[in-house]
């Protein structure tokens, strides 16, 4: 009962807050748990370019944004609690950074006229814009990265991957399972072989797994990691003397949390991604000029460029673009959620406007409409260099396959349509 | 002076055995009730119901459940997040084959389920005890999240291998599903705990309840008096799943609305129930609820605090709640072994005497 009435009087306290008037971004971060090494740095990057456009240009349209910042510490009960937490201050767009959060806040943002981006992650079929109104899945999404695994491998081999056998080792979780199928029918089309193997959460646990692909010997092996399962995997690799080389993990499990710990051993690994990598682009300089030298860094300041801090500056600039977008459709500089998600459903990036930010080549090219929510799904490849501790791209944003994929995304979207009676709206 | 017995007089047999004996604790306990039931949904909103009321609710139903296993029954059991998920599974397989049926018919047919499971996985309880039987619960435990993991059926060939509560009605009233207003998955809720609750402290009252504690206080004289062990330790099994099932099933329908079951009907979930029955107080419904409330609400009030009153760091917050509710959990086993539950038992003793205690 006590504690009852403290939470009454601590809820009361809240409510009683400031009236708004500025661009509030919840961001459901997790800087603690076995997945915080992911986390930390994407929030990081997710804050820092919110904060680099507060002090430089005084917000965006002349509002000034405010991060609400809510620990998840990965676990779906407490996503729940802070979305609940965070919606009713007039949140713009949520950004979980993580799938099982994100089946959960798929129904209830349509409910609650807000938009989700999961950008790389969650429900891949929610590119299917008629049936998902509320999710953005753009620039990519999971089964874009498995056809783009594919797609390089077809390149190196000179088109043919008949015959030979891919390993996928995976999470055992509804991140993990997603590409399964569309490798399976790529499996089909191309004529490889899939050997598919499960590495339970939080995936300390693999030394099966990679006595499986030991014995089984595959020609390549692709990983749908996160979280610790990253580095094990990567030094099981190395303790079996799997080739680095074929290796390929995909963007989550791409960082450099997920290759340090291998050594040099981790030489020549490789993995997928949607946007660019290291700090030579010019927005990297204002960061460090207004947020860094200004000690207004987000978490620790020590992850600027790395990967996943790429990855959630990158979120944050699409973020911003499409409120942006969304200032321009509406006329209103304070947007609700309602105009932010009309603002992601009509954005455009084009090499113009990348420039223009100080992100020439960062990230591809892509548009999103009412039906396709995912953008156009270029996938490239970077390969880590152990000597120097950098990742590089070695292979260019690329198409993938649109003919397998877009007849699954309207498979699935359909039985998600048909199970919640929604109806097209486009 | 609170407590008085004193002119409290009993005219008939059944005025004397009922569940509140004294009229300051039977008041106190309508007066509860009226307002869960008359007051909280009228001022109810979404944050209120899916951060801190519905898990409370839930949660006390699967402590209510287990405190009959372990706690009447002395059968210790490492398996409740794995029968949890068998609620959940089981209510999603019912939702999505009978889409018209009520919910109610659902979340019980759910819990019946669980039991016969339930039953089933309590069967070497016969022959093992103690640490061996809990073994063998956790056994059971990873077996059933394998289970739900391994095979499409039980979610329906989706392509995650998650389950998505969808849509469903009693009474025309939305529950499941993300239209569901607030204070009709609350009452939801809150129905079935009422209910649990009324059956589980009247079980635990009569012969059933009887037979469970002579085979939790030593079985073997219980066995030398007359009690079937069989019996007794099935039907502990049975009741204690049910619950269990019923609070898997209102977590997956109505909490949350789509559950991965590696995560969420891990078992970090056994272990939290098991804690807020031992938090509680073993053998006490009453220490099922405090235990619930204590897990549930004082997490999300040090992230109240922490964050939106001190404005410090989330991660510091997270950080020092592990802190604290740990040190909570270790200084409450110390100070009051028996729980809150004894706690509360104690102060109801002071509150008799006060103000001339001798």
């Amino acid at each position: 009962m006590k504690l009852k009435l403290a939470t009454v009087a601590l809820s009361a306290l809240m409510a009683a807050g400031p009236a708004l008037a500025d661009l509030v971004i919840p961001d459901l971060s997790y800087r603690t748990g076995p997945y915080a090494a992911g986390g930390i740095p994407f929030s990081d990057g997710y804050n820092d370019y919110f904060t680099l456009l507060n002090e430089r240009d005084g917000g965006i349209g002349g509002v000034p944004i405010r991060m609400v910042e809510c620990e998840t510490g990965y676990n779906t009960e407490k996503g729940v609690e802070c979305y609940e937490a965070t919606k009713g201050e007039g949140a713009l767009v949520y950004q979980p950074l993580s799938t099982g959060i994100t089946y959960q806040l798929i129904p209830k943002v349509t409910a609650d006229d807000i938009p989700l981006h999961t950008m790389g992650y969650g429900r891949t079929s929610a590119k299917n814009g008629d049936v998902f109104s509320h999710t953005f899945n753009y620039p990519a999404n999971y089964w874009d990265g498995a056809s783009g695994a594919i797609n390089y491998l077809l390149e190196e081999n000179g088109g043919d991957l008949s015959g030979k056998k891919i390993a996928l080792v995976y999470h055992n979780s509804a991140y993990g399972k997603e590409p399964i199928r569309t490798l399976e029918e790529l499996s089909k089309k191309h004529g490889f072989e899939l050997v598919a193997l499960p590495v339970d959460h939080p995936g300390q646990e693999q030394k099966s797994q990679w006595l499986q692909i030991r014995r089984d010997r595959p020609d390549y092996v692709l990983m749908w990691g996160w979280g610790v399962m990253n580095q094990v995997a990567v030094q099981e690799a190395a303790n079996i003397r799997f080739p680095m080389e074929n290796f390929i993990g995909i963007w989550w499990s791409g960082s450099e949390n997920d290759v340090l710990p291998a050594g040099e051993a981790a030489n020549g690994y490789k993995a997928l991604t949607f946007h660019n990598v290291g700090t030579d682009f010019p927005v990297f300089e204002d960061l460090q000029k207004h947020v860094v030298d200004a000690g207004k860094a987000a978490g620790a300041g020590d992850q600027v460029g790395t990967v996943l801090y790429n990855r959630g500056l990158y979120a944050a600039v699409l973020a911003a673009e499409a409120i942006k977008k969304a200032q321009e459709i509406s006329g209103n500089a304070e947007i609700t959620p309602s105009e932010m998600r009309a603002g992601m459903e009509a954005l455009e990036m084009t090499e113009e406007k990348m420039a223009e930010l100080g992100l020439a080549n960062f990230g591809p090219t892509f548009s999103v409409s009412c039906e396709n929510h995912g953008g156009d799904a270029l996938v490239g490849v970077t390969q880590w260099d152990a000597a120097n501790k950098t990742w590089t791209l070695i292979s260019d944003f690329k198409p993938t396959d649109g003919d397998v994929i877009g007849a699954l995304i309207d498979e699935d979207s359909a039985a998600y349509a048909a199970e919640n009676n929604i109806e097209g709206r486009c | 002076m609170f407590y008085r017995e004193a002119g409290d007089f009993k005219t008939s047999y059944t005025d004397d055995s009922q569940t509140f004996p004294i009229k300051f604790d039977r008041y106190r306990y309508y007066v509860v009730l009226a307002v869960a039931f008359g007051i909280i949904p009228f001022v109810i909103n979404d944050y209120w119901a899916n951060a801190l009321l519905l898990p409370f609710l839930i949660y006390a139903i699967a402590a209510i459940g287990l405190n009959i296993l372990v706690g009447y029954c002395g059968q210790v059991s490492l398996g409740t997040g794995g029968f949890m998920a068998v609620g959940a599974y089981a209510c999603y397989k019912l939702m999505t084959s009978f889409p018209d049926v009520s919910m109610f018919i659902h979340v019980i047919l759910a819990g019946g389920i669980t039991a016969i499971v339930g039953v089933l996985f309590g069967l070497p309880s016969l022959r093992i005890k103690g640490f061996y039987l809990a073994v063998a619960t956790l056994a059971a435990q990873f077996f059933l999240v394998w289970l739900f993991n391994r095979v499409p059926w039980f979610y329906n060939y989706s392509a995650s291998g998650q389950i998505n509560a969808p849509e469903r009605d009693v009474f025309g009233i939305i529950i499941t599903g993300p239209n569901a207003p607030a204070w009709a998955t609350y009452m939801f809720c809150l129905i079935f705990l009422a209910v649990s609750a009324l059956i589980a402290r009247n079980l635990t009252r009569g012969t059933t309840g009887r037979t469970w504690m002579a085979i939790r206080d030593m079985d073997i004289a219980a066995e030398i008096i007359g009690v079937n062990p069989l019996k007794a330790k099935m039907s502990a099994f049975a009741v204690s799943s049910f619950f269990i099932g019923i609070a898997g099933a209102l977590f997956f329908a109505v909490y949350l609305g789509a559950v991965e079951v590696g995560e969420v009907f891990g078992i970090q979930k056994s272990f939290l129930v098991l804690f807020m029955i031992i938090i509680g107080g073993l053998g006490s419904i009453f220490g099922s609820f405090a235990g619930a409330a204590f897990l549930v609400l004082l997490p999300v009030v040090l992230k109240v605090v922490g964050v939106d009153v001190l404005g410090w760091p989330t991660d510091i917050v997270a950080h020092l709640q592990l802190v604290i509710v740990g040190a909570l959990i270790i200084m409450f086993l110390i100070l009051e072994p028996h729980g809150l539950a004894q706690l509360w038992r104690v102060a109801k003793e002071k509150l008799r005497l006060w103000p001339f205690p001798h």
